[in-house]
């Protein structure tokens, strides 16, 4: 039980310094870090899974969580009509020339026997499946990206509400994965790696040029919230005694009143996937997955499909990305995919990973608010650092003022930093497996 | 000068928790041929290495011409005169033939071109196929390569893991009389053989091992005539 | 029908460019190769390596271009390259005396050292944000071309042009010397045979007396090198951008694994092959169309088969399909 107090005590100083930077700081940017160091810690879990459980390492975890991020767009914003009977047909249609002509073109490859007649048959069908979506597919682009484009040019969503799209956010992402895993599962770790981290420089660059699907780079803000919005709970007759018994200004009130809505959404999120994390962790199946995980040839030995189970859970763990994504974008309200870089979506979610303990679900949400926490705060610390080490070259040094204006940067220094001593001095994490 | 060249005395250890050899002794004498012989997994392979530094002994002593050398490292073996061809992937198979004799000579400074033609004499298949990547040449040429390679050291001690492994018989023949020809130059062999009865036959000394112990030791005559041997281990 | 004014412009927008893009890709995935081959993991702190260097020959070429020293019409660069490469070398071999060693000693699965490269690689990646900045940095300075399009227009007298910019002429020259000497190394010399030796069969080199440490202490210094030759050669043609180094990774890996990662001849076959099926495939083949087929039958459209912000899909495609049909590369590597 010693293992435990030391756990609790662990969250309990995270919780401390939440503590004090909603006292010394402000309230609301202590719950600004708690609900996307809770949607982070959720990305962790999703990646935990994978690696933790079964040693599979994927570094496309950006790209998993941005199309959850999408299924928020495309479920909660209301359709664009005049876009829908300006070219959705066309669209649609163009994407099943497309999706029709991949089939085809795998048939081929399946079912020919290697060889030229194999390769020109290859190349006819990707040449005329490409033609023929061409010739349907950017007539009917280039006429929903002609309507409104100021506010719309893109087919817009479903109008349904935005919660959906979380489930829905999991089950795009999860069958990124299925494809990614497909191909490279059951090679080398390291094929994984560079295969996952195309998928995702691509799904970003999807999401970046395809105007019709999600206004690309013009962004789409506005996404309808589950809640309601600090306009309204300032309306509520409660917020100005309650503003008053706290001594908080009522805008502060009816902000904090409204973070705090979310993270209640988002921790009764994470308290499930926990739960069904640990359950599935200790059940025959969770240790058969860490069976595969320690000594792979065994496993393949006593008949286990091994890449089978991987690409199960490769993409359980990807779906639970997509979740955090599409969690993400309705916290945001918006889905901006300039703001999708690897640093910070992929590689900063490993070192919460290992930081917080591979193999452990709780370790994984403790790294995952931790480090979005340092995160946070590294920034100014970085700037107050710069600030004491350059005093010695003067007030007006062009040196000092250069290092200043790259002090964000010094996060990611510390963030690798801090991967880099746990992995050498303590590679469990701070809450080691059991 | 008495006493053996090599000696592993009263080894015991093992690649991890488990012990593999048990108080195992082999020693091979100056200019001799030493053949270690035993059932698949008997610990033959484990007792090559133990003595050759690549893995730790728990108990025991290897001495090189009397001197302790248990704490050296392999490469500090090699540069003590000692060489070793192990039983899998004994050669650079990208690298040329050439290439492979040379890596041998690496931690020579001197000239090493006559000792290639040595080689090559005692191999004349290889020099045709010098410039060859050694990972195309037929298994009986692998292994000449890998014995060239480390004799290409000029050590004073060779020790052989089964360098007839995966060969014809005739090439086996073959292979048997190359061996014995660097022990007639006054190099010592210390080799592990599968084929028991012919390698007991050109053997000075003998050891069969049997689950990581000394079962019978003697002169390759007496252990081919010892009749509880023929049966348990040559098969009648 | 105009056979030759097609050729030019082909030249022009995708034989010239992919050849200096290729040359840039097959140093990248080079470097890569050679730490995977020797130290068998994948090393993906390798852009931001690219970039810490040429961070360091920029840096080094304003001090150069302040003290008004240059080298006429060659880039000022050429002459800041060999600092880049010594700082360089010294910062990997600080990685890997800090970082690398350790998990190599023990002998870890390659997954964990991937891992402490993605460190390396956060770590790299803010210092040099840290010291030159997000921002996309010009350090090109001397002719900007060898010959430019209306040059060759007047001098062939053809309806197309054909430029060649200083930077892409370097670039294939500079990128033919380095393989050229890198191959000497590897074949001809004591060490880089043991190089070979040591990435065939580790054991067995050890068993040679082959130094492992000085084996590694080569490769990282190796790599630092190509890395440096890569990264400059690119940001002359194509300018400086942190980000960018770090996108590199993607084509340089595809590139490495096309050719067989480990095998140096397959790294830069593979550059070569990704860069130019990015060019073909990204390029609007209109105007080529236009001058090789008859009056009239010219498409409508670009004739692209993708578009430039697609070019990522391109190397990951060729890495899919390599994936598929040829786990080990075009030219047998080591990796299964
Ligand atoms: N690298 C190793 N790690 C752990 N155990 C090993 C290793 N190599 C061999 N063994 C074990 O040591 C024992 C002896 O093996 P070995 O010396 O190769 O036998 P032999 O060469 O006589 O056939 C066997 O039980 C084998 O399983
Ligand atoms: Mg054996």
């Amino acid at each position: 039980m010693s293992v435990n107090w030391r756990n609790i005590s662990l969250f309990a100083a995270l919780f401390v310094a939440l503590g004090m930077v909603w006292t010394f700081q402000s309230p609301t940017l202590a719950l600004t870090i708690v609900n996307m160091g809770l949607i982070s810690a959720i990305m962790a879990l999703g990646v935990n899974m994978q690696w933790g459980y079964a040693g599979i390492f994927n570094v496309g975890i950006m790209g998993f969580t941005a199309v959850g991020g999408l299924a928020a767009v495309l479920i909660s914003m209301p359709p664009v009509g005049a876009a829908w009977s300006a070219g959705a047909f066309g669209a649609i249609l163009g994407l099943m020339i497309g999706a029709a002509t991949i089939f085809a073109a795998v048939l081929v490859t399946r079912r020919m026997v290697p060889g030229w007649p194999r390769m020109l048959t290859l190349i006819a069908v990707l040449g005329v499946g490409w033609t023929l979506n061409r010739a349907v597919f950017v007539p009917a682009i280039n006429a929903i990206e002609a309507v409104n484009p100021a506010s719309e040019g893109y087919l817009g969503g479903l109008g349904l509400p935005v919660l959906l799209a979380w489930p829905v956010g999991a089950l795009l992402a999860a069958g990124a994965a299925w494809m990614v895993g497909k191909i490279a599962l059951g090679l080398r770790s390291d094929y994984l790696a560079i295969a996952t981290l195309g998928i995702s420089e691509i799904l970003i660059s999807v999401l970046r040029n395809e105007t019709w699907l999600a206004r690309g780079v013009k962004n789409v803000t506005g996404i309808p919230r589950p809640l309601p919005g600090p306009a309204e709970v300032r309306q509520q007759d409660w917020l100005p005694g309650l503003a008053d018994t706290l001594g908080w200004s009522v805008n502060q009130t009816a902000q904090v009143v409204v973070q705090l809505g979310y993270a209640t959404l988002f921790l009764i999120v994470l308290g499930l996937l926990i739960w069904l994390a640990e359950k599935a962790l200790n059940s025959p199946w969770g240790r058969m997955m860490r069976a595969i995980r320690d000594n792979e040839t065994a496993a393949r030995a006593m008949g286990k499909d091994v890449t089978k189970r991987h690409l199960g859970i490769f993409v359980l763990g990807s779906a639970t990305c997509g979740l955090a994504g599409a969690m993400m974008v309705t916290l945001d309200g918006q889905l901006v995919p300039t703001a999708y870089e690897p640093l910070r979506f992929t590689f900063l979610i490993w070192v919460m990973v290992i930081v917080g303990g591979s193999g452990n679900n709780w370790g994984s949400v403790l790294g995952g608010i931790l480090i979005w926490f340092l995160w946070v705060q590294v920034e100014p610390a970085g700037r107050w650092l710069i600030d004491v080490a350059t005093i010695w070259l003067g007030e007006d040094s062009a040196l000092r003022a250069h290092l200043l204006g790259n002090a964000a940067h010094m996060r990611l220094l510390t963030m690798g930093l801090a991967m880099l001593l746990v992995l050498r001095f303590s590679p469990r994490g701070l809450i080691p497996e059991r | 000068m008495s006493g053996p060249v090599l000696i592993g005395d009263a080894m015991t250890g093992g690649y991890g928790a488990a012990d593999i050899l048990h108080d195992c002794t082999i020693a091979v004498e100056k200019g001799q041929i030493a053949v270690i012989v035993g059932p698949n997994g008997a610990g033959k392979s484990t007792a090559m290495k133990a003595v050759f530094g690549m893995l730790n002994i728990r108990e025991g002593q290897v001495r090189l011409n009397g001197r302790d050398i248990t704490k050296l490292t392999p490469q500090a073996r090699v540069a003590q005169g000692m060489a070793f061809v192990p039983q899998t992937s004994n050669i650079f198979p990208s690298l040329t033939v050439e290439e492979n004799l040379e890596m041998g000579a690496f931690l020579r400074r001197d000239d090493f071109r006559t000792t290639m033609e040595q080689v090559f004499d005692l191999f004349p298949i290889l020099r045709d196929k010098r410039r060859q990547a050694a990972g195309e040449l037929s298994g009986g040429q692998r292994q000449q390569v890998a014995v060239g390679r480390a004799l290409m050291t000029q050590p004073s001690v060779l020790m052989l893991d089964e360098p007839t492994a995966g060969v014809s018989p005739i090439v086996m023949d073959e292979l048997f009389d190359r061996i014995i020809e660097v022990a007639r130059t006054g190099i010592s062999i210390l080799m592990v053989e599968q084929n028991a009865r012919q390698a007991l036959e050109i053997a000075d000394k003998g050891y069969v091992l049997v689950q990581g112990r000394n079962r019978f030791t003697d002169t390759g005559q007496a252990l081919l005539a010892d009749p509880e041997v023929r049966r348990s281990f040559l098969g009648g | 029908m105009d056979p030759i004014n097609a050729f030019v412009l082909l030249a022009n927008f995708v034989l010239v460019p992919a050849l200096a893009y290729g040359s840039q890709l097959a140093l990248g995935a080079l470097g890569v190769t050679l730490v995977y081959g020797i130290l068998r993991f994948s090393n993906f702190a390798h852009g931001d390596f690219m970039a810490f260097g040429t961070m360091v020959v920029i840096l080094t070429t304003w001090v150069l271009q302040a003290a008004g020293i240059g080298l006429g019409v060659l880039p000022t660069a050429l002459l800041a390259l060999p600092v880049g490469i010594v700082a360089l070398a010294l910062y990997a071999l600080a990685a890997e005396k800090l970082v690398f060693g350790f998990y190599r000693r023990q002998r870890v699965k390659p997954v964990v050292l991937v891992m402490a490269s993605i460190g390396v690689m956060f770590v790299t990646n803010g210092i040099v944000r840290l010291i030159i900045g997000p921002g996309d940095q010009r350090f090109e300075d001397g002719g900007r071309f060898i010959f430019s399009v209306r040059e060759f227009r007047e001098w062939s007298g053809l309806a197309e042009g054909l430029a060649l910019r200083t930077a892409q002429g370097i670039t294939i020259v500079v990128a033919l010397v380095v393989m050229v000497a890198l191959f000497w190394f590897l074949n001809r010399t004591r060490t880089g045979k043991s190089m070979r030796a040591f990435s065939d069969n580790e054991d067995l080199a050890l068993l040679s007396g082959i130094n492992p440490d000085r084996v590694v202490r080569v490769t990282w210094i190796l790599a630092a090198a190509l890395a440096v030759v890569a990264g400059t050669l690119y940001g002359l043609d194509k300018g400086f951008r942190p980000f960018t180094y770090f996108q590199l990774l993607l084509p340089i890996f595809a590139a490495a694994i096309v050719g067989g990662l480990g095998n140096p001849m397959g790294a830069i076959a593979g550059g070569y092959l990704v860069a130019f099926s990015e060019m073909t495939i990204t390029y609007a083949w209109r105007r080529f169309l236009g001058h090789l087929l008859p009056e009239g039958w010219t498409p409508e459209g670009l004739a692209q088969i993708l578009s430039v912000d697609y070019k990522f899909a391109v190397s990951f495609a060729i890495l899919v399909l390599v994936l598929i049909f040829r786990p080990t590369g075009l030219f047998r590597g080591k990796a299964v």
